[in-house]
């Protein structure tokens, strides 16, 4: 008891910290969303749901669409790519592994916002790519590939690759290997053993790399504006015009509950759904 | 080949890098047969299952089942099936769904696989567990549904790789029983590893007793219990007296054997010649003793040490040249001999057998 006790006490800085700084702060932000924008940074009355009701307009709609869409396809991108990639890893001999690892996590050294300015770099109109493709003769003018779609994608799927190829890899590097064979055995080919045994085996740390890819996708704003310029405007960006641009901190801040609210649902499927995960029917 | 012949190994080896796992296994297993890959750990067993598998391919050799090569045929495609030594029940799936699992991937229809999986459940004695997670059956029903969902497939022939070890001993002896019955009424020939002399003989038609990458003999449990090929089989399967000995003279049948300057009688073997050094085995409940008297023609020895086990009496004698042997026998009739007095030994010369010496080339691993 008395030990149990003590143990309460050193987790106190660590409660306070939370209360404090994540408590308090999202409190504020949802009390902020009901007030008006006043002078500069100011907010003052009246009260009231209005700040909701001006998201019917259609340029927070379609931003909304657009978010949820890139954030989809960059996980799924990332699930095409980065399964594979967390399953080759696994297999290979500690030594190797753990230089790919390396590779994997050694961009993290450098600040993730210098990382995309070098892919703008690469997009330019007379960027290495389309020099390069030029040179070679492929294209006659130089192809548009910054401020597109495109490049907010290769951005996106680029940032948050490793942060689904970490939770798989570990997942699949836990995998009982008797079952895959057992599942040959019984008279399953490659494939259907994969299918079957395999991916939901690694279920868990597949919807860990679907939780951890999704929901910073949503709210990602500096990759889409460095990439995507006006052109993109996702969720994030919205939200840090409001605040910067247009110093309306009450609608910022509606803006923002909303992301809140989209993420807790995401986490709350996944943690109804992850503990069934394992028992996925195939 | 002979026509009941099921399973053929020839000239089968394995190597990783420069290990030897496999030293050139021939074997033939009989259809319906019980067959035990006995030995102790690392001598090969479980290597030459996954390979009669698929599940690993021999550097050199050949599997056939009824005279067809499987050497590169994946394991889907053979018609062996395994029980893993962990059992490998698919987590993610119920009872019904792990036994139905082999049946699903050959695409047949659901009304006969859930026909099959009841009839297989009734077999094994777990009707009503359909429903039920891997994680909540104990360690006896996990390994009856490990074979259920090997057996439903009626493989030619089912590889069970240690599939009592998880189990205590009271369950060992109970499912050794079992497993046998359920072979009988399966009709399945069955090759069975373990490291556990007492399971082998226990169950087995055939025991091929392996050491380092090699069958040491293949015998039924009878012979090699009673006629043991070499100090290995003998030493690794009961309790053995192994008592170095010269060969002297060799008479027909019999043989003259010299031990430290005492002549024994013993059965004679094609192979001897006068003057091999050889080992002659004999079981420790097949020695016996009495108090020495002056006719005694047997090897003598004194008690060194007389133990008093309830049903049974341990003894130890040592003989003039300082070895010792063990003699076991029960306590229901038994003569009062106190240790430091001199004993006749002797023993039931059919009882007893001359075996080549592999002792030097052997792991010695024994119990």
């Amino acid at each position: 008891m008395k030990q149990n006790n003590r143990r309460q006490l050193l987790a106190l800085p660590m409660g306070l910290w939370a209360y404090l700084f994540v408590g308090i702060s999202l409190l504020y932000v949802v009390g902020l969303s009901f007030l008006s924008t006043g002078e500069g940074f100011s907010v003052s009355g009246p009260i009231g749901v209005h700040n909701y009701a001006r998201l019917k307009e259609t340029q927070y709609i379609s931003s909304l669409l657009l978010s949820l869409r890139l954030a989809a396809l960059t996980t799924l991108i990332c699930a095409v790519v980065g399964y594979p990639f967390a399953y080759f890893i696994s297999k290979t001999s500690p030594k190797t592994r753990t230089w790919l690892l390396i590779l994997l996590i050694a961009p993290f050294w450098t600040n993730a916002l210098i990382r995309i300015y070098g892919w703008k770099i690469l997009f330019y109109a007379n960027g290495p790519i389309n020099t390069a493709l030029k040179s070679l003769g492929i294209i006659q003018r130089p192809l548009k590939l910054l401020y597109t779609e495109l490049s907010v994608l290769i951005g996106m799927v680029y940032g948050m690759l490793p942060f689904f190829v970490l939770p798989v890899y570990s997942s699949v590097e836990r995998i009982d290997w008797s079952m895959v064979e057992a599942s040959r055995d019984l008279g399953a080919n490659p494939f259907k053993a994969f299918l079957t045994v395999t991916v939901p085996m690694t279920a868990s740390g597949l919807m860990a790399g679907v939780v951890l890819t999704f929901i910073p996708s949503v709210g990602l704003f500096f990759i889409s504006d460095l990439l995507g310029g006006s052109n993109t405007m996702l969720w994030g960006n919205l939200i840090q015009n409001e605040l910067l641009k247009s110093h309306d901190m009450p609608f910022a801040a509606t803006l923002s509950v909303i992301l809140l609210v989209m993420t807790a649902i995401v986490l709350i499927i996944y943690r109804k759904k992850g503990g069934e995960a394992e028992n996925m029917a195939f | 080949m002979q026509d009941n012949t099921l399973l053929s190994l020839r000239g089968l080896r394995k190597s990783y890098d420069t290990q030897e796992a496999l030293n050139g296994l021939d074997l033939d297993v009989y259809r319906g047969e019980f067959l035990t890959l006995l030995g102790p750990s690392g001598c090969g067993k479980t290597t030459t299952l996954r390979i009669i598998a698929g599940l690993e391919s021999p550097t050199e050799g050949k599997v056939y089942l009824e005279g067809k090569d499987l050497t590169n045929v994946p394991p889907e495609k053979r018609e062996v099936n395994t029980v893993f030594q962990n059992y490998a029940l698919f987590p993610h799936m119920n009872v019904e769904r792990n036994i139905g699992y082999g049946l699903r991937m050959r695409g047949i229809d659901k009304k006969t696989i859930k026909e099959k999986v009841h009839n297989m459940l009734k077999l094994v004695q777990l009707e009503g567990f359909e429903k039920r997670m891997p994680s909540q059956l104990s360690g006896g029903q996990r390994q009856r549904v490990a074979i259920a969902r090997s057996a439903v497939l009626e493989p030619k022939l089912l590889l069970l790789d240690e599939p009592l070890g998880a189990l205590d001993l009271q369950l060992r002896r109970q499912m050794q029983f079992e497993l046998k019955g359920m072979q009988k009424r399966l009709g399945i020939t069955f090759i069975y590893i373990t490291h556990d002399q007492e399971e082998a003989l226990n169950m087995s038609d055939r025991i091929a007793l392996m050491s380092k990458g090699k069958f040491v003999q293949i015998d039924t449990p009878y012979d090699l219990y009673e006629h043991p090929n070499t100090a290995f089989a003998a030493s690794f399967i009961g309790e053995t007296n192994i008592i170095d000995s010269t060969v002297e003279g060799i008479n027909g049948d019999e043989v003259l054997l010299d031990i430290g300057g005492q002549q024994v009688q013993a059965r004679s073997r094609d192979w001897l010649v006068p003057g091999q050094k050889v080992c002659l085995c004999v079981r420790a409940e097949r020695l016996r003793y009495r108090k020495k008297d002056p006719g005694c023609k047997h090897l003598q020895g004194k008690i060194l040490l007389s133990q008093y086990t309830g049903s049974d009496r341990t003894v130890v004698i040592e003989l003039a040249t300082g070895q010792k042997l063990i003699s076991r026998h029960t306590t229901e009739q038994e003569e009062k001999i106190q240790p430091g007095e001199n004993v006749c030994i002797f023993w039931d010369k059919d009882k007893a057998s001359i075996v080549m010496d592999d002792r030097g080339t052997q792991p010695d691993e024994t119990k």
